[in-house]
């Protein structure tokens, strides 16, 4: 990641001295603020400024506290001493080259060799080996509850708009390269809306036709319409039978699993208005060996869910 | 009012007055508000799925009410007492001063209609829309003319120390606002910061901490630097630890922002920056709490017997301990531990209840009675407030020690396998208990401030306004 062109903050010179010579310069005046203020009578006296304001407000004189002053240029020297050592004084890198880019990678490194042999491991074996392997699943979960939970919930089982990871329904594939896939590249599955092509009642009429695909139709009549219109339009990604296309993320309108809602007004408003599902690629935050394992236990948990 | 002919001769108490008497109404509702959040926080169905109760609209408005409004009200009237009496002039314009006051309510209304219905620029303690912050411009810079106006017709030459913690409050916050707030209005109630990515986050933290360094800071020390050699009647501890430590704080505190953003986009340089100049302030603060204290000395018995000067000195002991804490907080190492937790959240607290919070209250106390020429209707009053603001203080900066950093561990935690012990659901679950506790410290220091309004109406309750004759000064 070192080679990464990093950008430079200052557009000119002009800048890094300007940054460079007002705080060193503020640093210091500060220090010598508090010399010059330090001089003078070091004895406390009973003896006033000599100002009165409303009547009986006064102020004494009295030596600013030796500890207190002692303070104060501990942290002048320190700054200064860190300044010289850590970035701060323009573009100046700092005795010590510390970046907090390069403490990130640093961290990562130790972490990989740490527990990198582990993942390996897990990553040379076979999704089924793993499934019954109590450690590699332990880790798995810790994994899933830290990155997949937040949308996928803690048992998995999704919220509207999030797929339900216990069951054996996948939108694009539930085979092991789908779902290494699926986890390290994200997936966009976009439904376009249909409003303006089929206005209300024609959303009202492919409504029916899909759900009696899965269920007893509650209004007949509209069948036929509902037909007519899914064959121009939705055949393309759901296919003449409604079976979706895992290839374009298409879902399977005839499981009765709906992703944005099973009610009758739900599942009009995604033809009316369409849906957007995203889910994120973990490439950048979990390494490949993870990935690897995280994908054997999310099939792991679909196959249970097939036995029940 | 009163239509006397010797104006010139009188204080200007009125608009005193109404500031002092709204700076007890808007601690009650702030106070309240933020009672209300934390209760949501430990039952969040406390947000009846209405929009406008929710946590996300009640927290801005809890921390202007309780920033703006209720310290707000209190540096308005503070200010105005005491420039008038420590130079010796009634304000330069009554009708300007009346303005301000009646300026700022409309800020404090709009702000609390605005930000329950979610209009907000999204910027922290600068979430009022456009038309609100140019208002408030309006206002702060009327505010200006009046009291540097009033300063510039003083009758003592050299300026009281308390006028120069208020000048530079004033003129600061004035630059501060301008600045951050500055912004493409898209319609009446949304427009876009000027600034961008980085950038925008930086103004806001320069802006965001210097809310803290200046308006609760610098304006409190003005209040401090009068009521505590009033109360305490002893002079001031030291005019030089004063004249370092003034110029030191208002220098170093405008470069500590960026300490809120380590670890972020922002620049390495940056960063360090605004960490050295955060540890340079610890000294410049501790000079004003060592001023504040130390004005005490050979009157440390008053402590015993004069709760309002319990008030006053705890509330700097608060002040010492705050300005410590942040110091170590602004170290990488530490904030990186401590950054985003509820340990912040009690940082906070320990300076706006335990500073902000007590030394307005001393000098609410100090100043309503005299304002209507009346005695303090019950002195014991004042000491249960004084103790249950202080035993409220405890539970709620002691909970959010201990849950935020237990939060911060808890993030931090590895399993022998890299992966993290505790999701964080879990540390949400942990978090439980401690958000009772503060709850009811929240509680406890809110109900000293309805014993503060019942005491304050009974002393004052069918009292006239004084007036006050300027008294001719010793000197020039």
């Amino acid at each position: 990641m070192n080679d990464l062109v990093q950008m430079n903050d200052f557009s000119s010179d002009f800048w890094h001295w300007f940054i460079a010579i007002v705080t060193l310069v503020s640093i210091i005046a500060c220090g010598i603020l508090a010399y010059l203020n330090s001089r003078g009578p070091k004895t406390t006296t009973e003896e006033t400024m000599g100002h009165v304001w409303d009547e009986d407000l006064e102020e004494y004189n009295n030596p600013l506290p030796r500890w207190w002053l002692n303070m104060f240029y501990i942290t002048i020297v320190f700054s200064l001493v860190y300044l010289i050592l850590y970035p701060g004084l323009g573009k100046y890198k700092g005795l010590l080259d510390w970046t907090q880019r390069g403490q990130h990678q640093q961290e990562v490194a130790q972490a990989n060799e740490l527990y990198g042999p582990l993942y390996e491991k897990y990553a040379s074996m076979s999704f089924d080996e793993l499934a019954d392997n109590e450690d590699a699943m332990k880790t798995a979960g810790r994994l899933f509850s830290t990155n997949c939970a937040l949308c996928h919930g803690s048992d998995a089982r999704g919220a509207r708009g999030f797929p339900n990871l216990t069951d054996d329904d996948w939108l694009y594939g539930g085979s092991q390269e789908q779902v290494i896939q699926t986890i390290t590249h994200g997936r966009v599955g976009v439904m376009p809306g249909w409003d303006q092509v089929l206005g209300e009642d024609g959303s009202r009429a492919v409504a029916e036709y899909i759900m009696s695909f899965s269920r007893d139709p509650v209004n007949p009549r509209m069948l036929e319409a509902g037909k007519e219109k899914y064959d121009q339009l939705c055949v393309a990604c759901h296919g003449a039978d409604g079976k979706g296309n895992q290839a374009l993320g298409a879902p399977n309108l005839t499981d009765d699993i709906w992703l944005y809602g099973a009610s009758h007004k739900g599942i009009i408003k995604s033809i009316q208005h369409g849906r957007n599902g995203v889910m994120p690629a973990q490439k950048d935050l979990l390494s490949e060996h993870q990935i690897y394992l995280l994908s054997a236990y999310v099939s792991h948990l679909a196959k249970q869910a097939d036995k029940q | 009012m009163t239509t006397n002919s010797n104006q010139s001769e009188t204080y200007n108490y009125d608009v005193v007055k109404k500031f002092a008497i709204m700076t007890v109404v808007w601690g009650i509702v702030g106070m309240l508000v933020g009672v209300v959040i934390a209760a949501q926080l430990v039952w969040p169905q406390l947000n009846f799925d209405t929009p406008w109760l929710t946590f996300g609209r009640l927290r801005p408005l809890h921390t202007n009410a309780v920033v703006f409004a209720f310290g707000g009200c209190a540096l308005f009237a503070t200010s105005y007492y005491v420039v008038q009496r420590t130079c010796h002039v009634r304000l330069i314009s009554d009708k300007l001063a009346a303005f301000t006051f009646w300026g700022w309510q409309l800020v404090i209304v709009s702000a609390a209609i605005t930000l329950p219905l979610g209009i907000t620029t999204t910027k922290e303690y600068a979430e009022l829309e456009w038309p609100i912050d140019i208002l408030i411009a309006i206002v702060w810079v009327s505010y200006a003319v009046v009291f540097f106006g009033t300063i510039m017709k003083r009758k003592i030459k050299h300026i009281y120390v308390a006028n120069w913690f208020f000048g530079g409050f004033i003129l600061t916050v004035a630059i501060l606002h301008i600045f951050n707030n500055l912004e493409y209005p898209v319609t009446w109630f949304k427009s876009y910061s000027i600034y961008a990515g980085v950038q925008d986050a930086m103004i806001q933290w320069w802006y965001g901490h210097n809310a803290v360094g200046f308006f609760l800071t610098a304006g409190f020390l003005g209040i401090m630097y009068y009521f505590i050699p009033k109360q305490a009647e002893r002079p001031v501890y030291s005019y030089r630890l004063s004249v370092v430590h003034f110029w030191a704080l208002i220098f170093t505190y405008i470069w500590a922002g960026p300490h809120h953003l380590h670890y972020t986009a922002l620049p390495d340089w940056a960063q360090s920056i605004g960490m050295v100049f955060s540890l340079i302030l610890l000294a410049p603060s501790w000079g004003g709490m060592i001023n504040g204290i130390m004005t005490l000395s050979g009157a440390w018995h008053k402590l015993r017997t004069d709760p309002i000067l319990k008030f006053l000195v705890v509330s700097v002991s608060f002040y010492g301990m705050s300005t410590f804490e942040g110091p170590m907080m602004s170290i990488k190492t530490v904030n990186s531990l401590s950054h985003y937790t509820d340990w912040t959240i009690g940082h906070v607290h320990s300076g706006a209840l335990g500073w902000v919070g007590m030394i307005s209250i001393g000098a609410m106390y100090y100043l309503i009675p005299r304002l209507f020429g009346r005695e303090i209707y019950s002195v014991k009053l004042i000491e249960l407030h004084f103790w249950m603001s202080t035993i409220g203080i405890v539970f709620y900066i002691t909970a959010m020690w201990v849950s935020g950093i237990m939060q911060g561990l808890m993030w931090r935690a590895v399993n022998e396998d890299g992966t993290l012990i505790y999701s964080f659901i879990e540390t949400v679950q942990a978090m439980h208990p401690y958000y009772m506790i503060r709850l009811l410290g929240g509680l406890i220091y809110l109900s000293g401030m309805f014993v503060m309004a019942y005491n304050l109406y009974r002393t004052i309750y069918g009292a006239r306004m004084v007036e006050a004759l300027i008294p001719a000064p010793s000197h020039k």
